[in-house]
């Protein structure tokens, strides 16, 4: 069956860098970071490193929502994110989709009830949905740190089966002490803002974020347009913890979802900054064959936003690539990661018409996503 | 120090759910990582830093000094007592 | 219009599911049959009692929370005597849920007063049990977790029908794995084949 074209409609990112996508992204491009030294408090018994939404700024959106009240702060974030894309979608129709891409969802109502219906991924989802009178069912997808990339994947192969004309994508995570608490205990967050692929990486940095993307079935692609071309989901098969020491899944699927002669100016890695991360993601990259292409990593601006990361960074990326831009990767002096790869560390400008976003997360999956630029 | 020994294979089997293993099977020198001894993981080292802090009232904030530390039951022992 | 309807239907023929398993309330079911029935339904004594009647030697078992040990034990139930292959990408792995990680988040949320628990924390997602399955048979394929509101074979096999279309695997393990906060379980896994 010869494939559908998917195209990338529109998009939104609500992060403590900005409130729109053209907002985070113009924080980017000059190298302007969302993390900075979050006191003790209610998220950690300790000082710690985040990119926190500031919700003082959002409050007066947050007003605005009809029974703003009857949301959870992740909820309205939600709202405010998809608000922003919905404009040209048939919301009513049952060929547009829904899927919601998060990990811990709404955990922190755990803590006042473990029984809170509030806590379920689905209700959630389903809250968000009937705000805006979607129809069809929303699909949650919460598969760790790979679950707002994925929903690119599964998104493209809905619409390339059939199923939907357009696919809304939703991916969000806050944190929490839950989840603070966990990454400490892993000993996994850095004293200092994350450095990605750096020689000096010592783990990684946690942050807040939502964000949003609608994928339309496109005839044709206007120049200005992207195109989701591919993806794959992979996993390592090694450990529920610890990535593959020479990037197996991830590798595998590169190797599905793009071939080596097709068009990658640029690779977005996943980048956590953790020493075992990015040596994996080094090796994959380089046992597929591309060491000499750029790789930006985007964590030392957003943190590690989590369900939202995959949605965030390919938003990033896709804007970067309208723009013949290479994001620079911040927080990477000194490149040093076990396998040769080509890590940038500034901003480069040179055509980019192709695009591989990589993202990779706990029980050992991977996911790849090769998105391209038409009309050059 | 044998008897602190005891107690640790006794605390290693309940905390890291080592559910086929007895405290006789663990020699004092056996490999706590690694095929040949109880080739445990990451996630029980990190467990075991748990252990100590919760049991004996130790911080390893560092996890390149659990590396060392953690050898066997041996090294986790002469640690604890160093810290006594 | 119709020609959409028309290939959607003959699509939906790619997918054949050729075994299936449920576990409930302390009873395993192979193709409505019986398989096993534990002395407990309480879920660690019958999940224990399961991985016993299977012989297996898997010391990472007992490292599981409730949700992979059941998810784990309902695979090896369904890809018993299968003669799959391991060491591949052709098995994809759909598994989906309405309670995702809850029964262990409450652990976890409760290990947080104390000191947090980094091997219950690594728990505290749905997929992991999909990871589980994966490092067991040594499965490098296609894999995601759904959370939905209950269990929906019809969603799980379009889905399955979608990932046959576009991606060349051969089988795919698809099914329902949920335990809640409470603490009752159920699976129902089915071993589909591709006969695109």
């Amino acid at each position: 069956m010869a494939c559908k074209m998917v195209r990338v409609t529109a998009h939104n990112i609500i992060s403590p860098l900005g409130y729109t996508s053209q907002e985070n992204f113009d924080k980017v491009v000059v190298g302007q970071s969302g993390i900075a030294l979050q006191n003790k408090g209610e998220l950690s018994e300790t000082d710690f490193q985040a990119a926190l939404l500031n919700m003082e700024v959002l409050n007066d959106k947050i007003t605005a929502i009809e029974n703003a009240d009857a949301y959870t702060k992740l909820e309205q974030l939600c709202i405010l994110s998809l608000q922003q894309v919905l404009e040209n979608v048939d919301i009513k129709s049952s060929r547009t989709g829904f899927i919601f891409s998060t990990t811990k969802g709404n955990i922190t109502e755990v803590a006042k009830d473990s029984h809170s219906e509030d806590a379920l991924l689905a209700n959630t989802a389903n809250k968000i949905a009937a705000y805006f009178g979607l129809q069809s069912q929303a699909q949650v997808i919460s598969n760790a740190c790979i679950s707002g990339l994925a929903a690119f994947v599964i998104g493209r192969r809905y619409i390339d089966a059939g199923l939907f004309d357009d696919v809304v994508i939703l991916g969000a995570d806050v944190l929490s002490k839950f989840i603070v608490s966990g990454f400490q205990s892993f000993q996994s967050l850095s004293p200092e803002p994350c450095k990605p692929f750096d020689a000096n990486r010592d783990g990684l940095t946690l942050g807040e974020g939502v964000a949003s993307v609608v994928l339309s079935k496109a005839d044709t692609i206007g120049s200005e347009g992207v195109e989701v071309v591919s993806g794959a989901i992979s996993n390592d098969a090694n450990h529920i913890s610890g990535p593959s020491r020479t990037g197996e899944g991830l590798y595998r699927a590169i190797t599905r979802t793009v071939k080596i002669e097709d068009a990658v100016d640029c690779i977005c890695a996943h980048g956590t900054a953790t020493p075992y991360n990015d040596d994996m993601e080094s090796h994959a990259i380089s046992r597929a064959g591309f060491e000499d292409v750029p790789v930006s990593g985007l964590k030392g601006y957003f943190g590690h936003t989590l369900g939202a990361a995959g949605v965030i960074e390919s938003i990033i990326s896709i804007m970067a690539m309208q723009r013949n831009i290479v994001i620079g990767t911040k927080g990477t002096v000194q490149q040093g990661v076990a396998a040769p790869v080509n890590v940038t560390k500034e901003n480069i400008q040179k055509p980019v018409s192709g695009l591989l976003k990589l993202m990779s997360g706990f029980g050992g999956c991977n996911a790849a996503v090769y998105f391209k630029k038409h009309g050059e | 120090m044998s008897e602190l020994k005891e107690e640790l294979k006794k605390q290693l089997i309940e905390q890291l759910n080592l559910e086929d293993f007895e405290v006789s099977d663990i020699e004092d020198n056996d490999l706590l990582f690694g095929e040949d001894g109880l080739a445990l993981d990451s996630i029980d080292a990190l467990e075991i830093i748990v252990l100590l802090e919760k049991e004996y009232g130790i911080k390893v904030a560092d996890p390149k000094q659990g590396k060392d530390i953690m050898t066997s039951v041996q090294t986790l022992a002469d640690f604890i007592e160093s810290k006594r | 219009m119709v020609a959409m309807l028309l290939f959607i239907l003959k699509s939906m023929e790619n997918s054949q599911i050729i075994k299936e398993v449920s576990i409930e309330q302390g009873k395993v079911l192979v193709n409505q049959s019986e398989f096993f029935t534990g002395e407990t339904s309480e879920p660690g004594p019958f999940l224990k009692s399961l991985y016993k009647k299977l012989d297996l030697k898997y010391n990472k078992y007992f490292k599981m929370d409730h949700l992979s040990k059941l998810g784990f034990l309902a695979a090896e139930v369904l890809l018993l005597n299968e003669g799959i292959s391991n060491e591949t990408d052709e098995v994809a792995i759909i598994l989906a849920n309405a309670s995702s990680s809850l029964n262990t988040d409450v652990k976890y949320q409760q290990s947080i007063a104390e000191i947090p628990s980094p091997s219950v924390f690594v728990y505290t997602l749905p997929n992991i049990v999909i990871g589980e399955i994966s490092i067991k048979n040594k499965f490098y394929g296609e894999h995601m977790f759904f959370v939905q509101p209950s269990y929906n074979k019809k969603e799980l096999l379009d889905y399955t029908t979608c990932l046959f279309n576009s991606t060349p695997c051969t089988y795919a393990i698809v099914g329902w794995v949920d335990v809640d906060t409470k603490g009752n379980y159920n699976a129902r896994l089915m071993l589909c084949q591709n006969n695109k």
